[in-house]
């Protein structure tokens, strides 16, 4: 107990009044937005302590979405990788199959006590769009879904669902036609309908207060997988993993763990092609600070500024920045940042399929390829946790087509 | 005193209303967007506005965006730009040149490194769109021991009490967005820039412009009577444009310029 009050940093307490995690975050957007964010940030600051906004919240993941997700001893991986006992928090059995579910619910009962009846999203590999569409759908509200062109053809299985749910998807043509296209594109339909529309974001990125908000809905990933773990194996976990695209999965893991000095964390990136091809869409591990989509973070970027394209094999991860929270996670060293390349993702997206007869998700599979590489520099009595965020199931056309397989 | 509070002084003692253009620097390309600058001045142009482009530029509609995209297939630079306007300055001290753009290229660059460039090249303001002045101060600071105004905009949804806070942090002018949505945007409300520019001058003596939405000479008189000047982007962007695409002189798409400058000097007499 000692060394709680000398702790230096209370990492609950970020960010601070202004959006900011150190130098990082914020809110860089147009003067139109600005009277929005107040109203979403006082609307937040109301409900988060709300008693019966936080029961229906608590209620929707326990009856709608399937919470808590178990937490699952992984025994014949961890046997065969030969190391730390591996724990996979199972958010894809999560209904719509990530983790995504957990922060749509939670924004679109926002959306709700604020009154606003229309909802816009962004989206890369479609799960987020999906997730959207499913809680929009459900309470009756419209909703429209921005995505990048190129990956409405990379996640067709995607697009069909958020149509089948009533949602109206629209591909971007402009810029990469990707993720970040897309968020720029909710951006100005956001300008432009402010008065009556509710922009979901799914990550832990945007301008003050989503990086806030998404962090305290997928908190819940953290909070079950702490008492689960101290209730399976009596202690807290020695490490987390969890792949990093805009940060949610990853920083809903970690930020209940984050006051617990002797939980090491670590976030993968997508390594591409390989960090040092620049075809990659890592920028923690080889980024440089910048501003986009309204906060300041480590961005993939060129020497004027400009930011520059990414690959990765999974849509979710590909994504040129990050949360701030991660950003200055990684300066003051309390979590590390590291990646992984698209060809040691796909190899753990088998293994675990064939070892434990569950199908990750690409973007997850770079958090399990890490795992392992790490669970076999600790010994057995070690125990990690990995965010398993998503289901293969949306992978798979991707895969086969990897395998020269053609589904029709 | 600062080259765009002269001459905002000169334009009111006058009665004219400024006419302030916008065109993203680069498009079609770096060669042409000087000669361009110089003759949209020789049409009427009180001060210029160069946009600075951007790889994500989140405030603008398609037909800017555009640009945006053509420049930077040429490799369009904040430090190119700087180089223009040290060029342009050769031969016209006069006119006001104004920066408008993203935040961004202007973190990479530097604050103070971009500040003292900009200073030197003989740039007189600068406008980042998404940095509202919760984030400013650091800029502002930079700008100021430079000499560079900072502006900032103003839109229908702000609140009063943002308005205020704006008025102190301004400097040179104010640009006042016209409605809610992105550069380009359909049919502008003169009555609901009528109702904001009331609000706004209730707080400042500083001069205001209007923009997002001024198509032409028309929509242009319409909202000048209320404010002391106007800026034409998106038309005039498209104008480039399309002279580019049929092939004829880019300099051309200047007469929007023109037009819109005779039909203000009538208003004003
Ligand atoms: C299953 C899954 N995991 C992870 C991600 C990456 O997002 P984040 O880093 O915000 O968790 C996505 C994004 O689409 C996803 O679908």
């Amino acid at each position: 107990m000692a060394k709680a009050v000398d702790k230096a940093i209370d990492y609950a307490s970020f960010p601070d009044k202004r959006g900011h995690f150190g130098p990082y975050g914020g809110r860089f957007v147009s003067e139109t937005l600005m009277c929005a964010l107040d109203e979403l940030e006082a609307a937040y600051q109301r409900l988060k302590n709300d008693k019966d906004f936080q029961a229906e919240f608590d209620q929707d993941l326990a009856q709608y979405v399937g919470r808590p997700s178990p937490l699952y001893l992984a025994e014949r991986w961890s046997r065969e990788t030969g190391g730390a006992q591996i724990y996979l928090k199972r958010e894809d059995l999560n209904h719509t199959g990530a983790h995504k579910v957990n922060n749509t619910i939670g924004q679109a009962l926002l959306a709700k006590h604020m009154g606003k009846k229309r909802i816009i999203a962004e989206t890369g590999a479609g799960q987020h769009g999906v997730a959207s569409a499913t809680v929009a759908a459900r309470l009756g509200m419209s909703c429209h879904v921005f995505m990048g062109e190129e990956d409405v053809h990379r996640q067709a299985l995607n697009v069909y669902r958020m149509k089948l749910l009533g949602a109206e998807v629209i591909p971007v043509k402009s810029g990469s036609r990707t993720l970040k296209d897309a968020m720029n594109e909710a951006m100005r339909d956001w300008v432009t309908n402010v008065d009556d529309t509710f922009y979901i974001i799914g990550t832990v990125a945007g301008p003050h207060p989503y990086p806030q908000l998404v962090r305290d809905f997928q908190s819940i990933i953290g909070r079950e997988a702490r008492a689960q773990c101290l209730e399976q194996t009596g202690r807290l976990p020695d490490a987390l993993v969890a792949c990093v695209g805009g940060g949610s999965n990853a920083i809903g893991l970690f930020h209940p763990f984050l006051n617990d000095e002797s939980v090491a964390m670590y976030g993968v990136e997508a390594g591409g092609y390989g960090v040092e091809t620049g075809q990659h869409a890592a920028p923690l591990s080889a980024g440089t600070p910048g501003v986009l989509h309204g906060n300041r973070t480590y961005l993939m970027q060129d020497d004027n500024g400009q930011i520059i394209h990414t690959h990765s094999v999974s849509a979710g991860l590909d994504y040129p920045g990050v949360g701030p929270e991660h950003a200055w996670l990684k300066d003051i060293g309390r979590a590390e940042y590291v990646s992984v390349n698209d060809d040691e993702a796909l190899t753990a997206f088998r293994e675990l399929t064939l070892v434990e007869g569950i199908m990750p998700a690409l973007e997850s599979s770079h958090a399990l390829a890490y795992a392992k590489k790490l669970a076999r520099s600790l010994d057995k009595d070690k125990t990690i946790i990995i965010n398993l965020s998503g289901r293969g199931d949306k992978d798979i056309h991707t895969v086969a087509q990897i395998d020269g397989i053609q589904l029709t | 005193m600062s080259r765009l509070t002269a001459k905002f002084d000169a334009l009111r003692a006058a009665k004219r209303k400024a006419l302030v253009p916008y065109i993203v620097a680069g498009d079609p390309d770096m060669e042409r967007t000087l000669p361009l600058m110089h003759k949209l001045v020789e049409q009427g142009a009180d001060i210029l506005e160069l946009g600075v482009p951007f790889s994500d530029p989140m405030a603008e509609g398609p037909t800017i965006q555009l640009a945006h995209e053509r420049a930077l297939v040429h490799a369009v630079s904040l430090s190119g730009i700087l180089e223009l306007v040290t060029e342009f300055r050769r031969h016209d001290q006069d006119t006001p040149v104004v920066l408008m753009g993203y935040a961004n290229p202007v973190e990479r660059m530097g604050y103070d490194g971009f500040a003292e460039r900009a200073g030197r090249a003989g740039v007189d303001g600068v406008l980042i769109v998404d940095m509202p002045p919760e984030e400013a101060e650091p800029l502002n600071e930079a700008l100021a021991r430079h000499e560079l105004d900072n502006i900032f905009l103003l839109a229908p949804t702000t609140t009063d009490e943002r308005i205020a806070k704006v008025a102190g942090l301004a400097g040179g002018y104010i640009y006042c967005v016209s409605l809610k949505g992105v550069t380009g945007a359909g049919n502008i409300d003169v009555d609901q820039v009528q109702k904001l520019m009331q609000r706004i001058q209730a707080h400042t003596d500083l001069p205001v412009t209007v923009g997002f939405g001024i198509k032409n000479a028309e929509t242009a008189t319409r909202v000048a009577v209320c404010c002391d000047g106007v800026v034409v982007g998106s038309a005039l962007v498209e104008a480039v444009a399309s002279a580019e695409k049929n092939g004829t002189d880019v300099l051309e798409a200047t007469t929007l310029i023109r037009d819109i400058r005779h039909a203000l000097d009538a208003i004003s007499r």
